[in-house]
């Protein structure tokens, strides 16, 4: 019962840590860009979920997913835009820069809403929790549903849409896309800001599950960058399967080893360099003949 | 760049090692005579910093591998010389006082080698280089490089810090390890002692830079900048480079360990705050401000931001964060090669117009532009 209970912890840990992944590993993959401001546009949809409460009540949950992905999205299109897009294929200066700008965003959002966490209480239909032997606690259900949602809706974008086969052809192969008459600048913006926009997503499924303060997004970055790491560049199913493992491993190894929340992260390091001894570019990788 | 600088005018071979005496006599024989005692305390913590930033210019400016974790290794340095110092105080068979106040009964078995001084100053040593060489062969022989070691090294320091605080009984928890009172025999809270300590800080920091410009001058040096610069060539030339990068990163690793130990003395407290994503990320940022291609600027430039580091605070710390993340993105878009790059842009410029050499004769690349070339041409395929 216990093993179920922590499934699902895991699990929907797992799920905020895909939305967040997906960000990421679409702007590394197509961009070369390692973008550890990311954190800071979960930050700002968490807080556009607190800023609407009391504009719109208790349901302000189901309003902010879509206001947070916006902001979340603008956000990131205004940071490449001025920014990042100076520093295309240079992953490790757009890291620092970025890291700059991160620690600006947080202290403005010191400024405005204070050190001290705070609150979004969240619709009454997901307090309480579905029984089924053992109580499955209705937030994190929702969290898990959003996530699956909002993969499928990806996957969708990628396989359907033009504009989403535009995506893979640039993060395929920028060079060639560019050529076959596709703008990539444009396809650029457009995967920042939807990336950019999930994180907002994840932002909102935060507040859901704990309290939300400046450094909301520093907690996650570092685990979201496992994801991308493990799962390989620009890879949908890769970031959904490490996900999931990541979160659930973590999850496990805080329930069952004794004093297990100080090991866990080490026993996830410890797996993922392990990982990487078998994969070295993550799960899945595009296979190209290029040397590096 | 005074390691690569050519056979010139003795005036300009002789500029490198001049500095080095000017800066060292102004360290050792200026700073304590016109410092108060606080200040030369201060000085003495940026110079602890500076020597993590030797082992960041070498591992970063020369061999490109962008560590975001090496406040695991000054940590890992500093709590071996910590546990020594508090077990010398407690006295045989006594505790450490966070021990006794978190309710442990007996020392743990992990502590106890630590009451050997010999053995504690090995660990300062050892154990950050041996995490470094595990972390190192494991990662760089399976090609795992640039952004994902980046990654990697960060999440190592996330865990490092969680399991610290996690073991609330054997590490102090989140307030570390405080109140130190006597190192190898000198008495902390004395201004002339604490003088002696800092210069031997200022003695360390000094041998640690001349090593590693020796070895930045040295064959493995060139053999480095190369594996910086073409990593898969290097390879078909028979090298392997994941030796050549693991060696590089333990140097600096054992560096920042040795820094991290003598931090513990110098500043009295070690808590896992001085060693998480956010320290190490503050350990990178002098280095990128001073310019991680010149050992020389890699140091003033650590010295420089936790000197404005200081002083900002001083007034609030609200603005120093709003500076710090300024510089970075200020550096970042307009020098990535630091100030030293801006000098030795400058002293290009100067020597051009003095010469006014023909126009058919390509003026000298400064140091570090083949690297800014090498980076854009890495744009994934």
């Amino acid at each position: 019962m216990a093993t179920l209970n922590q499934l699902v912890i895991g699990a929907s840990i797992g799920a905020v840590l895909l939305l967040i992944a997906l960000g990421l590993t679409f702007t590394f993959g197509q961009m070369g860009v390692i973008n550890m401001a990311h954190g800071e546009f979960i930050m700002a949809g968490a807080y556009t979920a607190y800023l609407l409460q009391p504009l719109v009540g208790t349901q302000s949950v189901l309003v902010a997913l879509p206001v947070a992905f916006a902001v979340a999205g603008v956000l990131g299109l205004i940071l490449e835009r001025l920014a990042i897009r100076h520093f295309y294929g240079r992953p490790l200066d757009t890291l620092l820069l970025t890291w700059g700008i991160s620690l600006v965003l947080q202290q403005v959002a010191r400024d405005i809403f204070g050190a001290p966490n705070v609150q979004v209480r969240a619709p009454g239909w997901l307090t309480g929790g579905l029984d089924l032997g053992v109580r499955l606690p209705y937030n994190r259900v929702f969290i898990m549903v959003l996530a699956v949602g909002c993969v499928l809706a990806i996957w969708l974008y990628l396989t359907r849409l033009r504009h989403g086969r535009r995506m893979r052809a640039v993060m395929q192969n920028r060079q060639l896309a560019a050529v076959s008459g596709v703008a990539t600048e444009r396809v650029d913006q457009l995967t920042f800001f939807i990336g950019s926009g999930l994180a907002g997503v994840a932002g909102v499924a935060l507040t859901l599950i704990g309290p939300v303060g400046p450094t909301l997004g520093t907690n996650y970055i570092v685990d979201a960058f496992l994801v991308v790491v493990a799962g390989g560049l620009g890879q949908l199913r890769g970031a959904v399967i490490a996900a999931f493992a990541l979160g659930i491993l973590n999850s496990f190894v805080e329930f069952w080893v004794d004093n297990g929340a100080s090991l866990a992260k080490v026993v996830v390091f410890a797996v993922i360099i392990g990982f990487l001894q078998l994969r070295p570019q993550g799960m899945f990788v595009v296979r190209t003949r290029a040397l590096s | 760049m005074v390691g690569t600088a050519p056979a010139g005018p003795t005036r300009r071979r002789l500029a490198g090692p001049a500095l080095f005496v000017a800066v060292g006599l102004l360290l050792v024989a200026v700073a304590p005579a016109v410092l108060s005692p606080f200040r030369l305390d201060l000085l003495g913590k940026y110079l602890c910093y500076a020597i993590v930033a030797v082992g960041i210019g070498l591992a970063w400016g020369r061999g490109g591998m962008l560590t975001l974790g090496q406040g695991v290794f000054f940590g890992l340095g500093g709590y071996a010389m910590g546990m020594h110092l508090k077990l010398r105080e407690a006295g045989p068979g006594g505790l450490p006082d966070f021990m006794v106040w978190s309710g442990v009964e007996s020392l743990p078995a992990l502590w106890r080698p630590f009451a050997n001084p010999v053995f504690a100053l090995a660990m300062v040593v050892l154990l950050p280089v041996t995490v470094a060489v595990l972390l190192g062969l494991l990662v760089f022989r399976q090609r795992v490089r640039g952004a994902y070691f980046a990654v990697l090294s960060q999440a190592l320091a996330a865990a490092f810090v969680i399991l610290l605080v996690g073991q609330q009984g054997l590490t102090g928890g989140t307030n570390g390890l405080t109140n130190f009172q006597m190192f190898y025999g000198l008495d902390l809270y004395q201004p002339g002692d604490k003088r002696i300590l800092y210069l031997v800080v200022v003695g360390v920091l000094g041998a640690m830079f001349l090593l590693a410009w020796q070895l930045s001058r040295s064959r493995f040096g060139q053999l480095l900048v190369a594996v910086r610069d073409g990593e898969d060539r290097v390879r078909f030339l028979g090298y392997e480079p994941a030796v050549v990068k693991t060696i590089a990163f333990a140097v600096s690793a054992g560096m920042a360990g040795i820094a991290g130990a003598l931090f513990v003395p110098m500043v009295g407290l070690l808590s896992p705050a001085n060693l998480g994503i956010v320290a190490s990320l503050e350990l990178l940022v002098g280095v990128a401000i001073g310019g991680r291609f010149s050992l020389a600027g890699a140091v003033g430039g650590a010295l420089l931001v936790n000197y404005a580091k200081t002083i900002f605070s001083e007034e609030s710390a609200d603005n120093w964060i709003y500076l710090q993340g300024a510089m970075f993105v200020v550096v970042m878009l307009w020098a990535p090669r630091g100030l030293a790059g801006l000098a030795a842009d400058l002293r290009t410029a100067v020597r051009h117009r003095r010469r006014r050499p023909p126009r058919s004769v390509p003026a000298p690349l400064p140091s570090g532009t083949a690297a800014v070339v090498a980076n854009r041409a890495e744009e994934p395929a």
